[in-house]
């Protein structure tokens, strides 16, 4: 089910300014890819394309392609919300729905497409909450408030609801920026396990973490402040790391600038 | 969104399409069901409009959920409804401002002229033309004007009192009937000060006793918006003021309320054009003449809501343009307030720190 | 009181210092006075309006030969005096009940309209109509009601009549529609504004990551309205409309201007008849005498103390929220 993202000539804009340019790039199927860059570069701005999320905000809009296998995201006919169904994601800060349970919050997106048995929905959300590597600690309490559960808790709580929906792609922005160190470990051991199933880009602005779970990074940067985003860079994570082949890369990996 | 993709694709849990409606169909709704609205209103010998807008109103929800149900499915029907809901609630709300607005002028400015604005109703034949809301004018002015002179100093210290120094059981206490008092309908206002200041005190019936029922419904209002303002001045500004060695009060003065003086004045407008429409109380408590009565203190006066009120119950045409002519003055008053009062908030807002 | 700058106890210092502070200190007492005073006169307002109200009141139903709180008929005009305010408080309570039925469903529809429907150039210049809807006189709403409203009611009141009269409630005798349905009508217009700012203000809090969260989920525009929006909003739109109840409850002037009264209670919500508390004592309060006077006062406060119930549990439920959203916030 995870699919190959092909990203060509993509430009993104918020009314008149330009936040991304011309970006193009591949990602593989059953991998993670990182997006690495300094604040305001743009990487962000990028993952939300890949679900039509830019959109939603106002002024954003899009130019050019991204292939979904050999579907267009913005080809004439497609439906947003068919995307967003189809590429899930996971935000920066945890955030469950505070007025449902927690069953409620796993089940959430099931619901909006089409009915589903008792019994069925219970069994994805014990599988969901299982690849989430939450369902020990909460499933004695899954009729509770989701949003009782510790920050950790709560974004793994996310991504169960994420993965509930079974989608092709996951998308992860800053997924730990918000936790503390323990928190962050169990969701860098539950992206390494995740990858099994699905295609995953994740943003991050740790490079250690970047280094840790990604097979392929991918190094943004703006030329300066109002200048456009833009692509540096795309290749393996060890290659990025120890033999950059844009300078620019290695001196924000060695910590010159960002 | 696209051009008329209508066949309907298999829905495999890869596909990303899914047909839509094309985009001229919602605009093209609307124009069938207005004129459907109008042809069965027309067939069924409704004789006026708002049937017909209600039936175009409920053939255009129909319509929309009917055709997005069949094409697009139940989610985006059920979409589809709830915005074309949305938006026939928006054109419900504006349809009586609008028609009320254009009835109040429309007819108000039949007789609304020099003449009008500058004679009283002394000596006129009520059933006949002429005659105008001079009086009513004074009355209204000097009855908001004493009125706020009363609410607009002890709502000001009451909102100093719970910002700058309320702490204690007190101040939950004032906090608390503030918000209750906002809610006194203004009749029950009237009634205290009939109850006490004619039927217990034995005063007469005057513009003052008006001005003081205006008070205590201006006073909650006051002390809210003030409140709020006060609130917004940075407390680094009274700490800096505070560490010089300046004195509470004069950091009061001299620093918190100057760089809220924007809001508050906007606050207090906002609660004048508030009152300056209430009628229930002045109905009570002024009497009402048909000549000018200068003194607040003594005597009956009248007040423009009080002058629409005494016109509409005359109930002919002559009074009813008169009621018109003087609900167009009392809306133009109470807008211009409301507009100065909006102007000079978003004028001085930089100043409140944000 | 004491204030932070005031010392607990005055350290010896040199005169000139005590003298500067003395004066700063009097003038701080004094402007504490003048502001705690002015609190304290708010608090005395209040208490004297239940006061003098509850003697007035008393004074009129001791005189009551009727039940006052059942009794139909109003004569106050001669010893003994009968009168009950059942039609009163009936009229009040159907009349803003109808009103809410109205302007609680359109004013969530707008304030959705404003903050999450409307293309953006629409949504301030809305918002702001809406505000100004708030500022016409409830006398202005009245002389449109009776004058304009009324007339063009007639015909869908018929309408109601043809197929909806076989209830009781919506038979209409046709004449004049100046009825409980009118007034409820008209009451729904003028509450529509309070409702609606207050819902807008809820709706607008609601955090952009919960939208976001149902929009990632594959939720179209309404079903994120349903996810997220109105389960935040829930207690807001309810306090909004206890807000909006308080003031169909005492509107005056536009009741009286459009209802013709009675001290009857009709099945028929379209045909005229009826009263509400603040409808009744404008009315009558011209012709009344000493004792009616005392009389319509009893009523007044009757309707002040159910307002101050119903705009009492709006403000809990609000300050309930505003602690809820605090700690999650």
């Amino acid at each position: 089910m995870a699919k190959r993202i092909d990203v060509s000539g993509l430009t993104a804009y918020y009314g008149s300014h330009k936040a991304i340019e011309d970006i193009s790039m591949t990602v593989e199927p059953r991998s993670v890819t990182a997006f690495i860059g300094p604040s305001g570069c743009g990487k962000s701005t990028f993952l939300r394309t890949l679900n039509r999320m830019h959109e939603v905000t106002p002024g954003g809009r899009v130019e050019g392609k991204v292939m979904l296998d050999d579907e267009n995201l913005y080809g004439s006919g497609v439906d947003p919300v068919s995307v967003r169904r189809t590429v899930g994601m996971v935000f920066q800060r945890p955030n469950p729905f505070p007025t449902m349970s927690i069953f409620e919050n796993v089940a959430a997106g099931l619901k909006l497409n089409g009915s589903y048995k008792k019994s069925e929905l219970a069994d994805i959300v014990e599988r969901s909450l299982k690849g989430a590597n939450l369902w020990n600690e909460v499933k004695d309490r899954l009729n509770k408030p989701g949003a009782g559960l510790s920050g950790g808790q709560q974004q793994r709580l996310c991504i169960a609801r994420a993965i509930a929906v079974e989608p092709d792609v996951l998308l992860m922005d800053e997924p730990c920026s918000a936790l503390d160190p323990i928190s962050t470990l169990a969701i860098e051991d539950l992206i390494g396990d995740l990858k099994e199933r699905f295609t995953i880009v994740i943003v991050t602005h740790n490079m250690q973490q970047a280094a840790r779970v990604s097979d392929r990074t991918a190094f943004f940067n703006l030329a300066g402040v109002g200048q456009p985003g833009k692509l540096i860079e795309i290749d393996e994570t060890e290659r990025i790391f120890s033999n950059p082949s844009v300078q620019a890369t290695e001196d924000y990996i060695s910590g010159r600038f960002g | 969104m696209s051009n008329a993709t209508i066949t309907k694709n298999e829905a495999g849990a890869s596909s990303l399409r899914q047909a839509r409606l094309p985009r001229w169909t919602l605009p093209a709704l609307v124009v069938v069901s207005a004129a459907a609205g109008a042809g069965i209103g027309t067939a069924a010998g409704l004789g006026n409009t708002l049937q017909w807008g209600l039936i175009a109103a409920v053939l255009f929800i129909l319509g929309s959920y009917g055709l997005a149900a069949a094409v697009e499915g139940g989610r985006q029907a059920k979409d589809r409804l709830a915005t074309s809901l949305v938006w026939v609630c928006f054109v419900l709300a504006v349809v009586p401002l609008v028609s009320l607005i254009w009835e109040t002028v429309e007819r108000g400015k039949t007789v609304l002229d020099g003449y009008f604005l500058n004679h009283s109703m002394e000596g006129v034949q009520t059933i006949l033309p002429g005659g105008g809301a001079y009086h009513a004018i004074i009355g209204t002015l000097e009855q908001v004007g004493i009125a706020t002179l009363i609410a607009a100093p002890i709502g000001l210290l009451t909102a100093i009192y719970l910002v700058e120094y309320g702490r204690g059981r007190l101040a939950k206490a004032v906090t608390f009937f503030v918000d209750v008092m906002t809610g006194i309908p203004s009749i029950v206002a009237g009634l205290f000060i009939l109850s006490f200041w004619i039927i217990i005190l034995g005063f007469s019936y005057s513009g003052f006793a008006g001005a003081m029922a205006l008070a205590i419904l201006m006073m909650p209002v006051v002390v809210r918006s003030t409140e709020e303002m006060l609130k917004l001045v940075p407390n680094e500004l009274r700490e800096a003021s505070l560490a010089l060695g300046v004195p509470k009060w004069r950091t009061i003065l001299k620093v918190v309320l100057p760089t809220a003086v924007g809001g508050i004045t906007t606050g207090v407008m906002l609660a004048v054009a508030r009152i300056a429409g209430e009628s229930a109380p002045i109905v009570l408590l002024v009497f009402g003449a048909a000549g000018i009565n200068n003194n607040p203190f003594d005597g009956a006066q009248s007040s423009l809501p009080y002058y629409i009120y005494e016109q509409w119950q005359l109930g002919n045409e002559a009074s009813f343009n008169r009621a018109w002519a003087a609900a167009l003055v009392l809306i133009a008053f109470v807008m211009i307030l409301n507009l100065v009062a909006r102007g000079i908030a978003r004028w001085k807002a930089p100043k409140t720190g944000r | 009181m004491k204030t932070d700058i005031e010392p607990t106890h005055t350290p010896a210092g040199t005169p000139p210092r005590i003298k500067a502070r003395s004066t700063g200190r009097a003038g701080d007492k004094i402007f504490l006075a003048l502001s705690r005073g002015s609190g304290i006169a708010l608090l005395v307002i209040m208490a004297a309006i239940a006061a003098f109200l509850s003697y007035r009141a008393a004074i009129a139903i001791s005189k009551d030969e009727a039940n006052f709180l059942t009794a139909f008929e109003w004569n106050t005009g001669t010893e003994p005096m009968k009168f009950g305010i059942a039609v009163l408080a009936y009229g009040t309570v159907i009349s803003s009940i109808i009103a809410m039925a109205i302007a609680v469903p359109v004013a969530v529809g707008i304030a959705l309209f404003i903050s999450h429907y409307a293309p953006r150039r629409l949504a301030a210049p809305v918002a702001y109509v809406i505000d100004l809807l708030a500022a016409v006189p409830s006398i202005v709403y009245g002389l449109w009601g009776a004058l304009f409203l009324v007339p063009h009611l007639t015909g869908l009141y018929t309408w109601f009549d043809e197929y909806l009269g076989w209830t009781g409630i919506f038979s209409y005798q046709g004449g004049a529609a100046r009825s409980l349905f009118t007034v409820g009508i008209l009451l729904a217009i003028m509450i529509l504004p309070i409702v609606t700012s207050v819902s807008r203000e809820v709706f607008r809090q609601v955090p952009k990551m919960h939208e976001e969260a149902a929009l990632a989920l594959g939720a179209t525009r309404w079903e994120v309205v349903r996810m997220a929006v109105l389960p935040f909003g829930r207690s807001g739109i309810i306090s909004a409309s206890m807000l909006g109840l308080g003031r169909a409850l005492g509107e005056t002037m536009a009741v009286a201007t459009v209802l013709s009264p009675s001290y009857l209670i009709n099945a028929s919500l379209l045909d005229p008849g009826g009263g509400t508390f603040a409808q009744n004592i404008a009315s009558h309060f011209k012709e009344a005498n000493d004792n009616g006077r005392d009389a319509l006062i009893a009523s007044g406060l009757v309707l002040f103390v159910i307002t101050l119930l119903v705009n009492g549990a709006a403000r809990m439920i609000i300050a309930r929220r505003k602690e809820y959203s605090g700690a999650a916030a």
